[in-house]
């Protein structure tokens, strides 16, 4: 099947400057000392590595967070941008978060009343369906440490 | 099919290109871009004759094999039986007895593992594989080493993607009762000197298996001469459809090997107090097999045959060190895979762009490639990688394919500059 686009626009907007941004400076780079909350997740098609590691007070409030890993400037972008957006989230929000953002990279529905923000700039992988697991597994991860899954997440 | 014998003196490679427009799906635009296939190694693109003979297959021939007496299962049988045929040409088996219909190379690995390796193996017997194995040459071993408490014990690789022979051949001790290896290695191309390690492995009277699924497609092969006591390979890398292989076994082999699976057709009696196996090759195809697929792999293999594998050994050669050539041309990227002897494929690394995204934005072109660990793990930690591009050749490629990859990777450069 043809696709509409002969130009590489789709391509310019996967790869906007900030994810590639993100991709070569990630924030928040690194693990924690004492994490109350963590989890790893791969990509098991691409060998996409990361682990994520919380800080969540009583009031289930992430006071820190950080994650570490290896894989394509998406997935490290998408991870990098995460942990910047849910410092000082609840996890309730978080949930919220997950929600549109899951929506938003898939193309379904979008959730009312959330505002992406800086997120928004993945929106690119819309038109890459091979790539979406790849800005989810950090998102995926980030859910079975907060709900402290054992179990290593895969994108399959 | 015909060939473009019209000038007999037309070089091979043009030759081959006459082909071009028996591959249908080549003939589409991605992205709005011709399509550039380079992803062979993964599963070849095959051409009309195969489909068509699937289909024929499916719309007049359709029943089930070795059972019944209408019409249709005879033709069904014929047809079926007419592609073993094919196959011990092809690879020049002593009999049709020898050819087992697999589900594809991993099946037939699976099988030798499960049925030859797992009735003999003893604790402290040794299996020899090397580093560059494919997952289905490795894991299968793990599997029966488990059960039996042999050991598996991997030849060690240099940095160009070659095993060390000497080493490997050192290894061959009275312990070792199989030697399990690749013809050409999936993931960086290098072609084993597998004629000399059997040669030495029959010597210390040790059994040996090909992986051969990388290895057929590109040249000709030929089991006797080889000496070889297995050679493995799969339809779908050679024109064929998936789900279809073949595992060759010398009869002497086969005959004492224990059935695999049980099921129909394998058998000859069946009774509560006992049962009776079937005869050679049928003691090994339980259940109603891939008989289409049978069908589509006997008309991937007259296709071939009908080209001729020297000729598309040459061609591929040409193309493979044209596109080395102009890969090594650009600046920042690191060839992974650099044996003497290759075949069809040059895995390569672009900076620190990771493979994926050099994927996505050659798909974007329209260009297909492999990319992450080609299913050859152990590969990507010896050169401490998670995993690399792969371009991988079949007969229809051309100079102009190579062309518009070096152009595509090229933009990949300008995204991430």
């Amino acid at each position: 099947m043809e696709s509409m686009s002969t130009s590489g626009d789709e391509l310019r907007d996967l790869y906007r400057e900030l994810i590639l941004d993100h991709a070569r400076n990630p924030r928040h780079f690194g693990r924690l000392e004492n994490p109350s909350h963590q989890a790893e997740g791969i990509n098991p098609l691409c060998g996409d590595k990361l682990k994520i590691y919380l800080d969540i007070d009583s009031k289930n409030t992430i006071t820190d967070a950080c994650f570490e890993g290896s894989g394509c400037a998406i997935s490290v972008a998408s991870a990098s941008l995460l942990v910047e957006t849910i410092i000082n989230f609840n996890t309730g929000q978080v949930a919220k978060y997950f929600s549109a953002i899951i929506a938003s990279l898939t193309n379904t529905e979008k959730q009312a009343g959330i505002d992406l923000g800086k997120l928004k700039a993945l929106e690119g992988v819309k038109e890459f369906p091979t790539r979406v697991k790849c800005a989810t597994l950090a998102w995926h991860t980030l859910n079975a440490a907060i709900k402290k899954q054992h179990r290593t997440v895969t994108t399959e | 099919m015909k060939l473009a014998d019209s000038n007999e003196n037309m070089p091979d490679s043009n030759r081959i290109l006459h082909h071009l427009s028996d591959f249908p799906a080549l003939n589409q635009k991605i992205n709005g871009h011709q399509l550039v296939y380079l992803d062979s190694a993964a599963s070849s693109q095959p051409p009309s004759c195969v489909i068509d003979a699937i289909a024929e297959y499916e719309r007049n021939d359709h029943a089930n094999v070795h059972r019944g007496v209408h019409t249709l299962s005879h033709r069904a049988t014929e047809v079926y039986e007419n592609s073993r045929d094919k196959v011990v040409s092809f690879i020049n088996a002593k009999s049709r007895n020898e050819i087992v219909f697999t589900r594809g190379t991993t099946e037939s690995i699976n099988l030798i593992a499960q049925s030859f390796s797992r009735s003999s193996l003893k604790k402290g017997d040794k299996i020899i594989i090397t580093h560059l194995e494919h997952h289905s040459n490795i894991v299968p071993w793990q599997l029966v080493c488990e059960q039996t408490g042999a050991k598996l014990e991997i030849a060690a690789i240099d940095e160009t993607g070659e095993v060390n022979s000497q080493a490997l051949i050192n290894m061959l001790d009275d312990k070792v009762k199989l030697l399990a290896i690749s013809h050409v290695s999936n993931a960086l191309g290098t072609i084993n000197p597998i004629e000399k390690w059997i040669s030495v492995a029959r010597d210390r009277h040790i059994p040996t298996l090909i992986d051969g699924a990388q290895a057929v497609p590109h040249m000709s092969v030929d089991v006797q001469e080889l000496d070889c006591d297995f050679y493995a390979f799969s339809g779908h890398k050679m024109l064929g459809p998936t789900g279809i292989g073949i595992l060759y076994g010398k009869e002497e082999h086969l005959d004492k090997m224990p059935p695999w699976q049980g099921g129909g057709d394998m058998i000859l009696e069946v009774r509560f107090s006992g049962t009776t196996y079937n005869e050679l090759p049928y003691k090994f195809e339980a259940g109603t097999p891939n008989i289409s697929g049978a069908v589509g792999l006997g008309a991937a293999i007259s296709y071939l045959q009908d080209i001729g594998m020297d000729r598309i050994k040459t061609h591929e050669k040409e193309i493979l060190a044209y596109m080395t050539a102009e890969l090594k041309k650009i600046d920042g990227l690191r060839l992974i895979g650099t044996a003497k002897k290759k075949a069809s494929v040059q895995s390569f690394l672009l900076d620190d762009i990771h493979p994926h995204d050099i994927g996505t934005i050659l798909d974007n072109q329209g260009i297909a490639i492999r990319t992450g660990h080609h299913c050859a793990m152990p590969v990507m930690e010896y050169f401490n990688i998670s995993g690399t591009a792969r371009a991988s050749l079949g007969l229809y490629n051309n100079k102009t394919d190579i062309d518009r990859l070096i152009e595509s990777i090229g933009i990949a450069k300008k995204i991430f500059n």
